[in-house]
């Protein structure tokens, strides 16, 4: 049976080396650019016939659009349009990552949200922008969000301690989140995967069932795959949110 | 686990923040305006199919207010038109009746001229009568003949007795 931990290995493909800091061509790499080529030719070849009453592809790109759009504008309000282009742009980096990840593609096949450092380095940029936001537009009254206006001097040791802990969990957990789901969806699938071969390999019949089951955790992982997009992009707007509006 | 492995961390942070600048970029100047033009285009072309529903319902109900107006003239016309037909016609009417009635009444005068000089005819016609019965009857009681002027005024005294 195959290591079900390998598909998370990263393989450079073409090394580089600049100054010392390593910025080689992976596969992990070769998704990313792969997803932005699909996301950027599918969202601009669906809607180049501007069709009045949209195709499929066409539709399809509006209901993205209307999407995080009306996201936005429930959890943040019109305060939120500039960010726009932001969290469409993160939404669909995660989804294409998640699904793309789903595909059986050869040599660079690989699921980068699945790599802790890089659910990281998204869930700290919405984290920075959003207290850098926060501030912004408050000033020091955004030291508020640890301790909220009307509650008791006293409960200050309590909740103040509580409130920054949640707080500054906020990149860990939206980081967390993404590649657990992701690393652990995709070691089921190969389990799984590994137990279909083995069992199949010396009995057909009992190979049935977990090819059964296989098939199930697959439909699974690809509803788990659009949802921690959505959860991702979901939390981002609700920090925003709270950046903007406060509590 | 691989994902702990710190060797891949520079390579993979390099080309997260590349590819996902890219993407950002990308968005912003070329997917999401398109897309947003084609809704913002649809939503404008709805707007322009309402105003000209609701122009062409005003314009209906224009021509529909146009056409009772003709309707409730031309049928204050026609009540006119009939209104002074029939005036003129009882008036004419009423007119021809007096005339006939003037006429008729002049007629019946006429008669009743006619009726009165008949009448004195005959009144007179009765004295010459009453003389000559009561000549007649003077002589066969009598046997001679009276005077006729005696007899005149007898006769018109006993006619102006009876109210004659």
């Amino acid at each position: 049976m195959a290591n079900p931990i390998e598909q998370f290995k990263i393989q450079p493909l073409v090394p580089l080396k600049v100054g010392g800091l390593d910025i080689s061509f992976t596969n992990s790499s070769a998704m990313m650019v792969l997803s932005v080529c699909l996301i950027t030719l599918f969202l601009t070849l669906s809607v180049r016939s501007r069709a009045l009453v949209p195709g499929r592809w066409q539709s399809m790109a509006e209901v993205f659009y209307e999407f995080i759009a009306g996201m936005l504008r429930e959890n943040v309000g019109s305060e939120g349009r500039k960010y726009f282009p932001f969290i469409f742009s993160l939404f669909m980096f995660v989804l294409f990552g998640n699904l793309l990840g789903m595909m059986p593609i050869p040599v660079i096949g690989f699921t980068y949200t699945s790599h802790v450092i890089v659910t990281f380095a998204m869930a700290l940029v919405v984290f920075t922008g959003v207290t850098v936001i926060g501030f912004a537009r408050h000033g020091t009254h955004y030291l508020r969000m640890f301790f909220p206006e009307g509650a008791p001097i006293a409960t200050a040791v309590i909740l103040i301690p509580i409130e920054l802990i949640s707080y500054f969990s906020r990149p860990f957990s939206l980081a967390v989140r993404l590649f657990a789901n992701m690393t652990v969806g995709h070691i089921i699938l190969k389990v799984m995967g590994g137990f279909v071969v083995s069992l199949g390999a010396f009995y057909l019949v009992p190979g049935v069932v977990p090819f059964a089951f296989l098939s199930a955790v697959t439909v699974l992982e690809f509803g788990i795959a659009l949802l921690q997009a959505y959860v991702f992009t979901i939390l981002s707007c609700i920090y925003l949110h709270d950046a903007i509006h406060m509590h | 686990m691989p994902q702990f492995d710190p060797t891949f961390f520079a390579p993979q942070l390099f080309w997260l923040v590349l590819t996902f600048v890219t993407l950002y970029i990308l968005m912003t100047s070329v997917a999401l305006p398109k897309i947003g033009a084609v809704l913002d285009e649809r939503q404008r072309k709805i707007d322009d199919n309402l105003d000209k529903a609701a122009q062409l319902k005003a314009e209906a109900e224009a021509a529909v207010a146009a056409y009772e107006k003709a309707l409730a003239e031309s049928r204050a016309h026609a009540h006119s038109v009939i209104k002074e037909a029939s005036d003129r016609l009882s008036s004419e009417a009423e007119e021809r009746n007096r005339a006939l009635s003037a006429k008729l009444s002049e007629q019946i005068k006429a008669g009743e001229a006619r009726i009165g000089e008949a009448k004195t005819k005959a009144l007179a016609n009765v004295r010459d009568v009453a003389i000559d019965v009561a000549g007649s009857v003077f002589d066969r009681l009598i046997g001679a003949n009276a005077d006729a002027a005696k007899l005149e005024t007898a006769v018109a005294t006993a006619l102006k007795e009876h109210g004659k």
